[in-house]
């Protein structure tokens, strides 16, 4: 990554970066202005290391995200209990292995590759979002998961579309998109199922049980507590702190949950007139701490699956590229 | 099935329209075990994209003769109609490519003439060929890389094209309800899977296209015996919640 981020700062400035500190502190202005201008940083720019780190940590688990994050709906696949219920899960699974693509192309934008960040991924030393390492065990997860899950995704990811690094924010735009729909064919399942059958009412609402506070943590840990917030927010990488956003998702969700004839599982949630936002409870940080250190329900299963799926394509892949050069003399040519 | 229609001409279109139904909507739900699995980021997208249209056709299929989730979730094995080639387990990557490539170059040749006759199946069919085209594309691209491979990738492919030779010939026998014989198919299959497997350095199999069983086959309802687990997962949830709608 270190050469690559080298070799582009060589052809966007020529020589310039032999001369050491004085031509870096000339970038560095350019980029702060050009943040500070709202503008977008684009592949080629110059920008500090630690920046383009971030970027590549950041988007690189936002997609190992959308990858895992397949695992707990396509459990439901062969399940679903009508064939348009079925279509709509297949067509999202299948939208998230998308994103995962548009992901890891944002982020080899930045010099990484794709390999290499899903050898990273599968070794444990980047990480997914920790949601994906609790377990799908009714149909009504499969809504909960659209419904909360995706929510919370969205309230994190609109504010991504302005991010100041120009292949991530432009991702997100089509990601929020595609995510948007999900969302509310999620909540529409489970609207189904709460005027449905008793059964169908109860198995909506112990799904919803189990995934409020997850959700609630998909934000990150508080504000005080959290390492990257500040650099992050002044690269304009992040627009609104965890806690804001956090706020702002409970917000959206109480009167969704009524209209939905379901109760959100917290004692403490109540309207302060005085703040203009509901209050509500503690959330558990011990479980949340517990689950990105691996200790989470799933996740063994969710990586293990993940790697046996790898490795055990690694002979379809290897014959892939096999075949490509074969049969096209020029395209090796190129590579050598 | 419990909207037997009385003149025999709809029964027939609805035996028919049940075969191919049950074909699609079979194949559709062994290609979305797959999804989380695949060997590539690239085939997860494309396995759920054919997987997708093929469920789309089921559910016109299957609309045509009755209520589309009794159908497919109501019924028991033995009234099943689809060949036995698509309930066959994915196995390995090459073995479900050899399951697309025998299906989808058979349900081209199929939907083609569907498309250019005047049958209940006309309209459908002229919607799907295109889809079903892409997936022959795919399932003759994957075939080559595995077969021109590596030596690894050949062999795979090698054993997984004449583990489902012996379901082949099932897709040519007669159809009630259909204005064509598939059996009037078969040269044309013959001569594009040969073509294809001849490119990527591998034969036709040799060997019978059809088990040695008088009793029939899948049309007939007799199927093999992972076709009855992967129903009872299929259909679990909805038989657990009579009349419930989803």
């Amino acid at each position: 990554m270190a050469t690559a981020a080298a070799h582009q700062t060589a052809r966007t400035h020529g020589n310039a970066g032999q001369e050491g500190g004085i031509a870096d502190e000339t970038y560095q202005r350019v980029f702060d202005a050009t943040v500070a201008a709202d503008e977008r940083i684009e592949p080629r720019d110059w920008m500090p290391d630690a920046y383009r780190a971030t970027l590549v940590r950041q988007i690189a688990q936002h997609a190992h995200s959308e990858i895992i994050g397949m695992q707990p709906e396509a459990n439901w696949i062969t399940r679903a209990p009508s064939l348009r219920r079925k279509a709509i899960l297949m067509a999202k699974v299948q939208d998230e292995a998308g994103h995962g693509l548009y992901l890891y192309s944002a982020a080899e934008t930045l010099g990484a590759s794709r390999e290499d960040l899903l050898d990273k991924l599968h070794t444990g030393r980047q990480k997914y979002s920790s949601i994906f390492n609790y377990p799908t065990l009714t149909w009504a997860d499969v809504g909960a998961i659209g419904w909360l899950v995706d929510g919370a995704a969205i309230t994190n990811q609109v504010p991504l579309c302005r991010c100041s690094y120009g292949p991530y924010a432009r991702a997100m735009v089509r990601v929020c998109k595609e995510e948007s729909f999900h969302q509310r064919q999620g909540y529409e399942l489970l609207l189904a199922l709460s005027r449905g059958t008793p059964e169908q009412h109860a198995m909506a609402q112990d799904a919803v049980d189990r995934w409020w506070w997850p959700s609630l943590m998909m934000f990150g840990p508080p504000d005080d507590e959290s390492a990257h917030s500040a650099q992050s927010m002044a690269w304009k990488i992040k627009r609104h702190s965890n806690d804001e956003l956090r706020r702002r998702f409970v917000d959206i969700c109480v009167p969704q949950a009524e209209s939905l004839g379901l109760t959100l599982p917290d004692p403490d949630l109540k309207w302060n007139e005085e703040r203009g936002h509901y209050d509500f409870g503690p959330i558990d940080w011990t479980e949340f701490k517990e689950v990105l250190k691996g200790n989470g329900p799933c996740n063994e299963q969710r990586i293990t699956q993940r790697k046996r799926a790898h490795d055990e394509g690694a002979w379809v892949r290897e014959a892939a590229a096999a075949y490509a050069a074969k049969h096209s003399p020029r395209t090796e040519v190129e590579q050598a | 099935m419990t909207r037997q229609a009385p003149a025999p001409t709809a029964a027939h279109t609805t035996t028919a329209a049940l075969a191919l139904g049950d074909d699609a909507l079979v194949l559709s739900h062994r290609l979305g075990e797959w999804m989380g699995h695949a060997p590539v980021l690239e085939e997860e997208v494309a396995l759920a994209n054919i997987a997708l249209d093929l469920l789309g056709q089921a559910r016109i299929l299957l609309s045509m003769a009755g209520d589309e989730d009794d159908l497919a979730y109501l019924r028991e094995e033995r009234a099943f109609r689809n060949v036995q080639l698509v309930e066959q387990p994915n196995g390995d990557f090459a073995h479900t490519i050899a399951r697309q490539l025998y299906f989808s170059t058979y349900q081209h040749l199929l939907y083609d003439r569907l498309a250019a006759g005047r049958s209940p199946f006309a309209g459908l069919a002229a919607k799907a060929v295109k889809e079903v085209a892409y997936h022959r594309d795919h399932a003759e691209q994957w075939a080559l890389r595995l077969g021109d491979g590596t030596d690894v990738a050949h062999e795979r492919m090698r054993r997984a094209c004449t583990a489902l030779w012996r379901f082949t010939g099932e897709m040519f026998r007669p159809l009630d309800g259909l204005d064509l014989d598939p059996a009037g198919l078969e040269p044309d299959w013959l001569e594009s899977v040969g073509g294809i497997l001849g490119r990527a350095g591998l034969a036709l199999p040799e060997g019978p296209r059809t088990g040695a069983w008088t009793a029939g086959a899948g049309r007939e309802g007799l199927h093999t015996e992972s076709f009855g687990r992967m129903l009872a997962e299929m259909q679990h949830l909805h038989r657990s919640h009579p009349g419930a709608t989803w």
